[in-house]
């Protein structure tokens, strides 16, 4: 009997993903380099890199993206040390206030930002939508920092205090090594949902402001079929840079640890 | 003995950058919570427009349950319920599906070969690097290139797409704690594989399971990219496009704040109370 050896009980699954995820990201690509007859062209990769609106879409996603990360990083990192490193009762609690934020829908959260700002007299631009994206990736960057932290051998610690380590340079030379892994799975949870982020924008900025990600999604909207491969093309540029930060930001497996 | 250790390690810090420390934390969550609080405060306000104080009333909580706004004298928007029940649909049938399809995987992938093992936890990876946009754009490529017209069905089907990998990493710690031979035992002293899933190897991984389908649900009920591309134009919405739309069109139903207010309290609680227990028990253990 076939379902006797227990490997073939993931065959179901794996013809699943071979369906819904391999062929769909295949299919990006296949109409990415064909256009709206099915013919092969690269005019809609020619169109973009010599459109200027779409190239400074891109390379402006890319700046805010890195500066959200950058923000989330100064921020979080300090919050995640305080929390593992002090003697709370309950560190679990405070970990937990971080996250609870999360489970109300974040386009709600974002609204009530735009409100915030609203109400403070605050003009809506980039910086409601850095505020914005920092205020909706920070946790992400906190909770892997943490993670590592909470985890690391203290007595390294103590040994390096006891050898004659100035607490700058326990820090540096320590705390700071040891914790990479985090840091890294923290940049790469920033960083993938910031730079692909969509509908986030518009509404922090009124549509002021033209992510690369609202681009994308443009095309799959009211344009019609005309603008499909186009936006596949644009799909098949944001996989790559997907792709690429997965590949340098290390293990992909630490990241859902 | 590390209990007594972090206190000593504390103790050495002067008390202003303790006091410092704690400050920036709770600032940090003040700023965290301020928009949270917004819609908490203003769900207590009968003003349409988010942000007016009109005094304060339960009018909106009335509303919301009775469908009806006795002040303006207007049905609450109906397209609101239907919202809500369609997310709770597709939470609970692609948390179900999901948890059943990633737990038989789990098992499956545990006993691969290793090459085998391999591609199965990269696929396993893939949706749960993509961004919501990019899954939701290839799978709406796929359907609209096999002509499947989007829908519920479309919808469910890419809920368990990105669901579907948080199970199987739930449930594989299970799995690498089990005794890998009671399975086997169950065999010979002849259970079907079926009975011996059930029976001997479910009551092992059901902590995992559980877990599994929490986090399926609520990453089902968070999501809005997979869902607007997948969802079709025949008028289906969720909580996330509904308010999408909502926000696009300029104002926002006013009945979503109470509706918040009270999903939040809820996690609120259900996450304290989550929070005694387990307390409880490490005081036991201990």
């Amino acid at each position: 009997m076939v379902f006797q050896s227990r490997s073939t009980w993931a065959w179901p699954y794996a013809l699943f993903m071979l369906c819904l995820v391999v062929l769909p990201l295949l299919l990006i690509a296949v109409y990415a380099f064909t256009d709206a007859n099915g013919s092969f062209t690269i005019q809609n990769f020619v169109s973009f890199f010599t459109k200027s609106e779409a190239i400074n879409t891109f390379i402006y996603s890319l700046a805010i993206a890195l500066i959200t990360t950058i923000i989330c990083l100064l921020l979080g990192y300090p919050a995640a040390y305080i929390m593992a490193m002090a003697d709370f009762k309950t560190p679990q609690v405070m970990a937990m206030l971080f996250i609870l934020p999360m489970w109300i829908n974040f386009l709600l959260r974002t609204i009530a930002t735009v409100e915030l700002f609203r109400m403070f007299g605050l003009p809506l631009g980039e910086g409601a939508l850095l505020f914005g994206m920092v205020y909706d990736f920070l946790p992400f960057m906190i909770y892997p920092i943490y993670n590592t932290l909470q985890k690391m051998d203290t007595s390294l610690i103590e040994a390096a205090h006891d050898l004659g380590a100035k607490r700058h340079q326990v820090f540096l030379k320590v705390t700071l090594p040891l914790s990479m892994p985090g840091i890294y799975s923290g940049i790469v949870m920033v960083f993938m949902p910031t730079v692909s982020t969509f509908a986030i924008a518009e509404l922090l900025t009124h549509n002021k402001v033209t992510l690369f990600g609202s681009l994308i999604q443009r095309c799959f909207g009211e344009g019609g079929i005309a603008m499909w491969n186009y936006g596949a093309a644009l799909s098949l540029i944001m996989l790559i840079i997907i792709g690429l930060t997965s590949f340098f930001g290390g293990d992909k497996e630490d990241i859902n640890r | 003995m590390f209990e007594n250790y972090k206190k000593s390690k504390v103790e050495k810090r002067s008390l202003t950058s303790r006091i410092a420390a704690q400050a920036y934390l709770w600032l940090l969550l003040v700023v965290l919570y301020a928009p949270i609080l917004l819609i908490i405060i203003f769900s207590f306000t009968q003003s349409k427009v988010f942000g007016n104080w009109t005094g304060f009333t339960l009018g909106l909580y009335e509303n919301l349950f009775t469908g009806y706004d006795a002040v303006a004298q207007v049905k609450v928007d109906p397209n609101l319920y239907r919202a809500i029940f369609f997310t709770v649909v597709i939470a609970f049938a692609s948390a179900i599906i999901s948890t059943m399809l990633g737990t038989l995987a789990a098992i499956g992938i545990y006993h691969m070969r290793s090459r085998d093992r391999k591609i199965m936890t990269f696929m396993n990876s893939i949706p749960m690097i993509n961004p919501d946009i990019l899954t939701g754009i290839s799978l709406f490529l796929l359907f609209v290139f096999l002509g499947i017209s989007r829908g519920l069905g479309t919808v469910i089907a890419a809920h368990v797409v990105f669901c579907t990998p948080y199970v199987v990493l739930s449930v594989m710690p299970r799995l690498t704690k089990m005794n890998p031979n009671i399975y086997e035992a169950a065999l010979d002293l002849g259970a079907t594989p079926f009975q011996a899933l059930r029976k001997v190897m479910m009551p092992e991984l059901w902590p995992g399971m559980i877990s599994g389908f929490i986090l399926s649900l609520t990453l089902s009920i968070d999501d809005f990219g997979v869902t607007y591309f997948t969802k079709g134009s025949s008028g289906l919405e969720t909580l996330s496009t509904f308010i999408y739309a909502d926000a696009r069109k300029g104002g926002l139903t006013p009945e979503l704040r109470p509706l918040f207010s009270l999903i939040f309290l809820t996690i609120l609680v259900l996450l304290i109370i989550m929070n005694i227990r387990t307390h409880k028990q490490q005081n036991k253990t201990k």
